[in-house]
């Protein structure tokens, strides 16, 4: 206060006037160069002993990597994946609104799914779906109890393999999705429902206009999750001959006995489609953080 | 419980139409707790009602209750002479369906404490969202209207603005505005500018303002005490439940008649 350099107070605020920025001495972290060099050494190892295995053909792995066979494999785990994940999504988005609901027959049912879905093993739920033939040769829709038909079909006309699958993927993934997005429905403040609310909006316009949408920013990330899991659990078609990616490797090694080779064709394309769904899960997000930040 | 209102109530209004909003022994419970205990309340058409009184006084839940947000557990709140929340049929109370307690809230417009624009919308887009999703006007009709209510609040160069683009203040009165849209038959202030900073809420107020004296019916809860008595054509100051005395405002301010109105404004150093 009493100091004679009275002259520079006013200055203080003011941008101007000269200043020497600081040059710091950065801490030496050398236990984190120790140990990223002990980490460097083992990965080289590993990827060596990998590369000059001599059981191992990468010209097999090569050849086979655009077979027709396997071409024909990633569409349909393509198509199984694109298809049980819309449908997934959209059973768990009703499971998800049915639970948050205030009608305890949709809460008891909902709940009710999400406890079968999310107990019974994929493995077991395809193996049913893809035998269901041998459980009911035909099915129906009837008053129930009775033998008044309204609509009968040949259960193995309809459930094709490719169609059981879809549905048994898509059941299990349903009751997964349902709990991912009512975590997203949960997070959004009670005072946005409030607002709309007090504007007139039905319940009905609330959850679609103002509650869905607000979930969906957090519900990216676990959705993506759920997506690339997806991808790869498509891969457990394979044990009713569903015919996509997995079901085509094997095929193939049992006639040119590559067994390893043929895994790392599928591995590659897996790691291959997992990455471009990371990716688009990257512009998903950045297109939704829209209004979140300044 | 209630002083009886001594304030002369001879504005010329149509003395024919009924009240804007009637509250008569109104009770509230949440689960043992007894937040209101028999509330008797009566605003006119183009009346400024302002409610002050300390937090936890029951205040803010009375306002929740006028437009449903809360529902009631003894008593009767009308709106334009319409029972708020329930049909009376052949002396019995039945409860509303959803779709009708949405039509009675676009009577009146709400405003929170805590703004709840929608952070995924444009000012422009919270808006325009009611009257086009709910009174489904066409869009460019929608629009026009969003933008004059913008323009009346000050914020006609914001309207592209993302709320986390604004200060609160501007947030407020976007939120406001959005309420204005519906063209509702009154508004509910709950504690408008209680989130702002101190230099914030004399643009808020201001809005406010001169809602008021364009004859809007309005009912404010607020911890501005000068404002209040600025505007207020009756002022309330309620506690624990109950509605400890109403009346003119510079009156009431500088001559409370209960102990516990002249604790409350000397507490809150009132001018």
């Amino acid at each position: 206060m009493t100091s004679p350099t009275t002259a520079t107070q006013t200055e203080t605020g003011s941008p101007s006037g000269a200043f020497e920025p600081i040059k710091a001495v950065p801490v030496r972290k050398y236990g984190q160069w120790a140990i990223a060099a002990i980490v460097a050494l083992y990965a080289a190892q590993l990827i060596v002993s990998v590369a000059r295995n001599e059981t191992l053909e990468y010209g097999v792995v090569w050849r086979y990597l655009f077979h027709e066979q396997v071409l024909k494999g990633i569409l349909v785990t393509f198509e199984l994946t694109f298809a049980a994940g819309i449908l997934g999504t959209l059973i768990g988005t009703l499971v998800a609104v049915a639970k948050l609901s205030g009608n305890p027959i949709l809460r008891a049912v909902s709940g009710f799914y999400t406890w079968f879905f999310r107990g019974v093993p994929l493995l077991s739920l395809v193996l049913i779906m893809g035998n269901f033939a041998i459980l009911f040769s035909h099915l129906s829709i009837s008053l129930p109890f009775t033998d008044v038909d309204f609509l009968r079909v040949e259960t193995n006309s309809v459930l094709t393999i490719f169609v059981a699958a879809w549905i048994a993927l898509s059941l299990h993934e349903g009751a997964y999705m349902g709990e991912v997005i009512r975590g997203g429905l949960v997070g959004v403040p009670q005072g946005q429902r409030e607002a709309a609310q007090s504007l007139g909006m039905s319940d009905g316009l609330v959850m679609r206009r103002v509650i869905l949408p607000q979930s969906l920013r957090t519900v990216v990330p676990p959705m993506s999750n759920r997506f690339i899991i997806l991808l790869k659990e498509s891969s457990l078609v394979s044990v009713i001959a569903g015919g996509e990616l997995m079901n085509a490797v094997t095929d193939l090694s049992t006639s040119n006995y590559r067994v390893i080779e043929m895994l790392m064709v599928a591995t590659l394309w897996y790691l291959f489609f997992v990455s471009l769904l990371t990716f688009g899960q990257r512009v998903l997000e950045r297109r939704l953080s829209r209004g979140y930040s300044r | 419980m209630t002083e009886s209102p001594t304030t002369e109530r001879d504005d010329q209004g149509p003395t024919a139409t009924a009240p804007m909003v009637t509250a008569e022994g109104v009770h509230k419970f949440y689960g043992d707790h007894h937040v209101l205990k028999g509330v008797d309340l009566e605003v006119e058409r183009q009346e400024v009602m302002c409610i002050i009184g300390p937090s936890g006084s029951g205040k803010s839940t009375f306002l929740r209750c006028v437009n449903r947000l809360e529902t009631i557990t003894a008593g009767r709140i009308r709106v334009g002479g319409e029972l708020i929340g329930y049909r009376e049929k052949n002396g019995r109370l039945h409860d509303m369906r959803a779709k009708e307690i949405a039509r009675q809230r676009r009577r009146m417009g709400m405003v929170f404490q805590s703004f709840n624009l929608f952070p995924n919308m444009t000012a422009l887009g919270n808006v325009m969202e009611a009257p086009v999703r709910v009174k489904k006007m066409a869009r460019a009709r929608a629009e026009e209207i969003a933008r004059s209510s913008l323009a009346q609040v000050g914020l006609a160069d914001k309207a592209g603005a993302y709320p986390s683009q604004l200060s609160g203040g501007q947030q407020q009165r976007v939120a406001i505005a959005r309420a204005l849209t519906m063209n509702p038959e009154v508004m509910l202030f709950d504690e408008p500018t209680s989130a702002l900073d101190p230099e914030l809420v004399g643009e808020v107020l201001d809005v406010i303002r001169s809602l008021a004296s364009s004859g809007m019916t309005m009912i404010v809860v607020t911890h501005e005490i000068s404002f209040a008595r600025d505007v207020a054509d009756q002022l309330v100051f309620m506690d624990a439940g109950l509605v400890v005395e109403r009346g003119d405002p510079r009156e009431l301010l500088s001559n409370p008649r209960h102990e516990r109105t002249r604790q409350f404004l000397a507490a809150a150093g009132t001018p």
